[in-house]
């Protein structure tokens, strides 16, 4: 089955773009395939000038690791492991040693306002701070490019306009943010919205 | 990344390991189960075979025993059923002639077991085996000397009426704080000055035995007790790089020839090697060995593949987690070593601990047997396991895991990430 029918867009650096469209639209397969975690049939993709047609899994994941930050509707915390500890892991897969990583992920805690809830897990924390964390594990290893899929669809609105308020700071740094949303109020703080319908881009 | 080792990789392992211990420990079970049986059951095969080899004590293992019987086939104008005797000479003609003999022995033997009674001193006597050997003798089979010495050639050349007594001869025939060398026992009416007291070397009866036996001077033994030039059985020790049934065979055709018995006539001596003996008993316990082998390796592989199975439901149910962590930059190569990883340190903790608690039973078995004095000399004693055994089972055990793991890992990166993620 073919969800993307001819997606052509291109996304600068720096941009905070959200991605809008009813379920089914295509909108998570898009931010799935921009995050090298499904594969594409045809067409190309240029990820910081590199084309990521055919990656093997290997050098997918290299990329991963070394472009993109990813954060989730459901959090996807490792539950028995704690904040800190959640936060540090994907520097575990860069090979950075155990206290660099502690002492970075504190750091990054921090940045979120989580720093006293380092040492405790998943399960003792809200959903707004579970997210914070999410966060602060898809900022630890300096992505080029957060991805974001529904990151406020498990939140009330005011933690909802936390997170986004969070997303927009890092996203004055300099980070490149895709977020995929079907909240118009989440879509209208990003600078630009491309809404998706059956596939394809419905209007910019 | 290679392979290298990673102490986090470690901690991480260990971490999920907690996540679920009943069923760590329960997955772990067959492996800890398996190798503590392969333990257990090679450590009782040593112990039976300790056992059974005490009972051949320190004899060498290059000797033999012969005597003579009657002739079966008519040689030479001598019809069948001619009884053979040897005698000095023939020993004599043996050791220049054979090839393959080193030391011979030449024994008679007086009294018996339950004999009546024959040695006497002052008022105590004492049924008792009296022995007429060589020094050779104890080439072949080695008694520890209590006190004094041994039968010497110098005794043999001199008809010297010396005697070494077994310890339990001593004990009846002396006063307990009496030193019994120098003192005179009458054998037979015969009196012979004590010159040592031995011990044994083997167990139980055959212990009792030798415990109870006097050693006198063959020469002294052929004069004292009229037995002319008569033998009564050889004991030899033949060339270690001869077989024990071809060194038996040449030495039987040299007796042959000189006694004029048919080539083909295998009544005429009966013989006994202690190779012959010991190589049966290895084939029974190399057996008996393998047999434990088979069985504690079927309990390892049923371990093992519990823990495949375990390790299969864990990565389905760990599907989300896995592609959590290949979305945080885990290749997959990194999400194969830690299933791998995960498999393997479960097959060795576990594995280890069966070894460790085999091997404590086994010692507990053992420290069990030396307190209970009357089962010394049982035919079951010092059950033990080499650690090379338990080496090699931990190598394969590890070995196992690893191939264990390979199914489940595999299964673990055969998704694709955003599946992997959709999975809840």
């Amino acid at each position: 089955m073919d969800v993307l029918k001819g997606i052509d867009c291109k996304i600068d650096a720096g941009e905070l773009v959200a991605i809008m469209g009813s379920s089914g639209s295509g909108k998570s397969t898009l931010l799935n395939v921009l995050g090298l975690l499904d594969d594409f049939d045809q067409g190309s993709y240029h990820l910081d000038g590199m084309n990521m047609k055919g990656l093997s899994e290997k050098q997918a994941a290299k990329y991963r690791s070394e472009f993109l930050g990813f954060v989730f509707q459901s959090f996807n915390l490792i539950h028995y492991k704690t904040a800190m500890e959640n936060v540090a892991l994907p520097l575990y897969y860069q090979g950075v040693n155990r206290r660099k990583r502690q002492e970075l992920a504190l750091q990054f805690l921090k940045k979120v306002g989580l720093e006293a809830w380092y040492n405790h897990l998943p399960n003792q924390m809200s959903g707004g701070q579970k997210q914070r964390v999410a966060i602060a594990r898809a900022l630890i290893s300096n992505p080029r490019v957060i991805l974001a899929d529904e990151p406020t669809g498990a939140l009330d609105s005011k933690t909802s306009n936390e997170v986004m308020e969070l997303l927009k700071s890092i996203n004055k740094e300099g980070i490149t943010i895709v977020v995929v949303t079907h909240e118009n109020e989440i879509a209208a703080q990003c600078h630009r919205i491309i809404r998706l319908r059956d596939g394809q881009i419905e209007n910019e | 990344m290679n392979w290298r080792p990673d102490w986090d990789g470690f901690i991480e392992l260990v971490q999920i390991l907690l996540q679920k211990p009943m069923r760590t420990m329960l997955s772990g079970l067959g492996v800890g189960w398996g190798l503590f049986m392969i333990v257990l059951t090679i450590g009782s095969a040593n112990g039976l075979q300790n056992g059974v080899s005490q009972e051949l004590g320190d004899m060498a293992k290059n000797s033999m025993f012969m005597w003579t019987q009657s002739t079966s086939k008519p040689y030479k104008g001598f019809k069948r059923g001619r009884p053979i005797e040897l005698t000095i000479g023939d020993v004599e003609y043996l050791a220049a002639n054979s090839t393959v003999v080193e030391a011979v022995a030449p024994q008679n033997q007086l009294g018996g077991w339950r004999g009546s009674n024959n040695v006497t001193r002052g008022i105590k006597t004492g049924a008792f085996t009296v022995f007429g050997e060589f020094p050779e003798q104890q080439l072949i089979e080695a008694r520890p000397l209590l006190s004094g010495r041994h039968i010497n050639k110098k005794d043999i050349e001199d008809l010297r009426k010396v005697a070494v007594i077994g310890s339990r001869v001593k004990e009846i025939l002396f006063a307990s704080d009496e030193d019994p060398i120098g003192g005179s026992i009458r054998i037979n009416g015969v009196n012979f000055t004590v010159v040592g007291v031995f011990g044994s070397l083997r167990s139980g009866e055959d212990a009792e035995e030798d415990l109870q036996s006097i050693r006198i001077p063959f020469s002294s033994f052929n004069q004292a007790f009229h037995k002319g030039d008569e033998v009564g059985w050889l004991c030899l020790l033949f060339d270690e790089d001869v077989h024990a049934d071809s060194a038996a065979a040449h030495v039987m055709s040299v007796l042959k020839a000189r006694l004029s018995v048919h080539p083909d006539d295998d009544r005429a001596f009966g013989h006994w090697t202690v190779a012959k003996d010991f190589e049966e008993m290895q084939m029974v316990f190399s057996a008996i060995r393998g047999v434990s082998f088979v069985f504690g390796g079927l309990a390892l592989l049923a371990g093992i593949i519990g823990i495949m199975n375990i390790m299969l439901i864990t990565v389905k149910e760990r599907t989300n987690e896995l592609g959590i962590r290949r979305a945080l930059g885990a290749s997959p190569g990194v999400v194969v070593r830690q299933i791998m990883g995960e498999t393997l340190l479960l097959t060795m903790l576990f594995g280890l601990i069966g070894a460790i608690l085999g091997v404590g039973t086994i010692e507990g078995l053992d420290a069990l047997l030396k307190t209970f004095p009357e089962m010394e000399g049982g035919s079951f004693r010092n059950p033990e396991v080499s650690i090379d055994v338990v080496v090699q089972s931990l190598i394969t055990m590890v070995i196992m895991g690893g191939i264990a793991g390979i199914l489940p890992a595999v299964r673990a990166v055969s998704m694709r990430p955003v599946e992997a993620i959709r999975t809840d």
